[in-house]
């Protein structure tokens, strides 16, 4: 008899389809993988397991933890489990924790409310637990808060809170989906040995094949709230059964066909020279002046016309702030940044011709447009920069243009942004950028948030693209697979400095830097 | 992986009114509110200014639906004209905070942490600390008292809320990625805060609007209950109440009439933005049902 099993499981919201005939089961000292790209439900089975549904939900089918039927327990019954038999940890460990509580707290609290344990007995055990996630007593006492911790170790106080009583099922969502590879790395292997130690089950749900593919015994793949294919992971990969799983595993090592060394000019289209940038820290005494932060210390690099640059480095290494200053948003206290042989600042102005030849695409398909706005006018704004913006017909076919180049259709100007999803909405932040024809785009971590098929599409688009406009890319990422799929050259950043640089197979098959090794080592693998 | 997100299209934001009761009782009271009051333009029962002493202190009949007062005027009319009253007082005060106010604030926003937003932002704390009574004591001692006078110190007293309430707002606003490549293509502050800022803020001025309307109204009626309102002969709910003290034990409809329209017209308004912020905050909303 299995630990979890879920056995045909429905489950509607507002009587909308969510899940159809979910079964799958994970024994005691088992890692499940369950993998799906957003919408597929996989999230929502955690949360049917947890009885975590929202309001409108109907479920039918069973799910026994043990003995237990989880579906027709009371929530009493249900409180008393999770926390318990039932542990849970979720993506953002930014938000997950309690800023005005201290960790030992935090994690006594799980105890306390479960045990009658007293005070000093619950904070024993929250020590216990805190050592068993890898955050010692003398680094790490009890009274710390949230705030200061890194996120990779935030992420272990989760763990901690989650793994206090030792239950026999862990359900982890996206654990690692927010942090660097390097921290990845650490936060799975920690996974894996605590599953071992306590013999434990552990459902991980995720969307990067790679994670699943090395920590998983077993694997599940859903898509569309069906379980398509499921299987032991050394063997899955081998046989896919299901075209989806292909699909699935070929867009998440997909290289977008790039023409090779076409017309790559020697003349540099940007040029940072010795860039350095303070922060001031906050003042610690009265007089005299505050101490300053280095972001980026005298960084130089050169882009040729029609060239494709990979920057590479975790969160906190300068590549934000860099990226900022080529933009013209910040500038810089030293050295010089040019684009096509002017300043992006001069007399602590930008140039409006330097902002003319470059563009930029962010992140979140979700933010980086205004609610408000219809597509038209959101994807016109670069207008502004034009000194004689085109009127009603040219500004229509250029919109219509701009649209229809990145695979959308002219008519979707008339409609709001909501209305597309987060892959159209990335397109539409790429017509943006094309069209007032630029020379440079910035893609600041441009596909970090896209499903791995939707990646894989607009990266054939960046790709299509820059062959036909000539266009020059500046690509800014996190994700070393991304990188080197796109890029002719990389830049490896770290604490502020370009510590490896190189044409991009160069760099990433014979890395001389040990911190370029160390993420390169850390990003997980597909099997071959 | 982005959290799924739930926007509704905009068509279905009545359908989601009509299923408010908050929002629906709130909009009723507040037009039956300005409906009485518009209706005073063109009729009333008597005429508000004329005296009829012998007709003093009436209880209410068929003729003087709510009584009469010690001037044998009646009441209902009265009431319908001091609508009037406390309807222009509280939207011009409440206007008077919006424009200033919001400007203020978004600018503060626009230019954080800078000398800009700390002269705004401490002015503001200094208005704030003063009500909006003593602000009005202090205008009346130096111009007298009158209506307008009234207007004036519950919008300066409005100018603070509406400047808080703008930059907060903005400040997360700001961040935002769009607002980023806005400024990728050279768009100034000013720009910005008019054309992604202040649309995106508006929902929240609405409902802090009818929030201040009915907090307005409250004012008004408590100035003119000392006597910084408006000045006889306008027949204001403040006055009325006032002028019913003395004869509380004699003639209590008096006082019952114009406190009840006082109190259902602040209700109303209250409820209205209640239910407007429910219906703009949809994560709000679930949680209340």
């Amino acid at each position: 008899m299995s630990l979890l099993s879920i056995n045909r499981l429905n489950l509607d919201i507002h009587s909308k389809p969510i899940l159809r005939d979910v079964s799958l089961s994970i024994d005691a000292g088992q890692i499940l993988g369950v993998i799906g790209e957003s919408g597929s439900g996989k999230s929502m089975t955690a949360y049917s397991v947890m009885q975590l549904l929202p309001d409108g939900a109907t479920t039918s089918g069973s799910i026994s933890l043990n003995d237990v039927k989880l579906l027709d327990a009371t929530e009493e019954h249900m409180c008393s489990l999770r926390g318990d038999e039932l542990g849970m940890v979720f993506q953002e460990p930014m938000t997950a924790l309690n800023p005005v509580q201290t960790i030992g707290d935090q994690v006594a609290e799980t105890v306390r409310i479960h045990r009658a344990a007293s005070r000093s007995e619950a904070s024993q055990i929250a020590r216990e637990t805190l050592d068993r996630v890898e955050l010692p007593a003398d680094r790490f006492p009890l009274s710390r808060y949230p705030h200061e911790l890194s996120g990779g170790q935030r992420q272990r106080v989760v763990i901690a809170m989650a793994i206090a009583l030792r239950p026999k099922l862990l359900i982890a969502d996206e654990p690692t989906t927010a942090l660097d590879v390097t921290t990845q790395a650490q936060i799975l292997r920690l996974l894996k040995r605590l599953v071992r130690e306590d013999d434990m089950g552990l459902m991980m749900i995720t969307h990067d094949l790679a994670v699943v593919s090395e920590l998983a015994d077993d694997i599940v793949i859903m898509k569309s709230g069906e379980i398509v294919e499921t299987g032991p992971a050394k063997t899955l990969f081998r046989n896919m059964n299901h075209p989806y799983t292909k699909t699935l595993f070929e867009a998440s090592s997909h290289v977008p066909n790039r023409p090779v060394d076409s017309q790559k000019a020697e003349v540099p289209l940007l040029s940072v020279e010795n860039v350095s940038r303070d922060y001031s820290l906050p003042r610690t005494r009265l007089f005299g002046a505050p101490a300053k932060f280095r972001a980026v210390n005298r960084v130089s690099f050169t882009i040729a016309q029609g060239e494709s640059l990979g920057l590479v480095g975790e969160s906190g290494c300068g590549k934000s702030t860099l990226t900022r200053a080529i933009l013209g948003l910040e500038e810089v206290q030293e050295g010089r940044i040019q684009i096509d042989g002017t300043a992006v600042f001069s007399g602590h102005r930008v140039n409006r011709d330097v902002r003319r030849k470059m563009q930029v695409v962010f992140q979140d398909p979700y933010g980086s447009f205004n609610p408000r706005h219809k597509v038209s006018r959101l994807v016109a704004e670069p207008f502004h920069l034009l000194d004689d913006p085109l009127r009603s017909m040219a500004r229509k076919t250029a919109i219509s243009e701009a649209l229809e180049s990145v695979g959308l259709h002219a008519s979707d100007a008339n409609k709001y942004i909501h209305e597309f999803s987060g892959g159209q909405r990335q397109r539409i932040a790429i017509a943006r950028a094309l069209i007032i024809k630029p020379k440079l785009i910035v893609l600041d971590e441009a596909v970090s948030a896209l499903d791995v098929s939707i990646r894989a599409q607009i990266l054939d688009l960046l790709a299509d693209l820059s062959d036909r406009f000539s266009l020059t890319y500046l690509f800014i990422s996190h994700d070393l697979s991304v990188v080197r799929s796109i890029t002719d050259r990389v830049l490896v950043m770290k604490s502020g400095e370009i510590v490896e640089a190189g044409d991009t197979e160069i760099v990433f098959g014979n890395p001389q830097h040990a911190y370029t090794r160390s993420l390169i080592a850390a990003a997980p693998k597909l099997p071959e | 992986m982005p959290p799924l997100e739930t926007t509704k299209p905009e068509t279905s934001l009545v359908r989601q009114a009509l299923q408010s009761r908050n929002l629906i009782i709130g909009f009723v009271l507040t037009m039956l509110f300005v409906g009485v009051a518009l209706v005073s333009y063109i009729w009333t029962p008597f005429d508000v200014e004329t005296l009829n002493i012998p007709n003093k202190l009436k209880t209410p009949t068929l003729t003087h639906w709510f009584g009469t007062d010690h001037f044998g005027r009646d009441i209902f009319s009265m009431i319908m004209v001091g609508a009037r009253t406390s309807i222009a007082v509280a939207l011009i005060a409440v206007g008077i905070g919006i424009v200033l106010g919001v400007p203020l604030g978004l600018a503060a926003a626009a230019r954080r942490g800078s000398w800009l937003d700390e002269i705004i932002m401490r002015g503001n704390d200094l208005v704030f600390a003063f009500p909006a009574l003593l602000i009005a004591i202090m205008i009346t001692a130096v111009f007298g008292p009158s209506a307008v006078n009234a207007i004036i110190a519950i919008g300066i007293f409005n100018i603070p809320v509406f400047a808080r309430l703008s930059r907060g707002a903005a400040l997360s606003l700001w961040t935002r990625d769009y607002v980023l490549s806005a400024r990728v293509v050279g768009k100034g502050a000013v720009r910005i805060s008019a054309e992604h800022i202040l649309p995106n803020i508006m929902n929240l001025l609405i409902v802090q609007g009818t929030i201040q309307f009915s907090l307005g109204i409250l004012a008004e009626a408590g100035l003119s209950y000392v006597g910084l309102g408006a000045q006889p002969p306008i027949p204001s709910w403040g006055r009325m109440l006032a002028d019913s003290q003395t004869l509380i034990t004699l003639a209590p409809h008096m006082a019952l009439f114009p406190g009840f329209a006082i109190l259902l017209t602040v209700l109303g308004l209250n409820l209205m933005g209640d239910g407007l912020r429910d219906l703009f905050d949809p994560k709000l909303r679930n949680e209340r049902r």
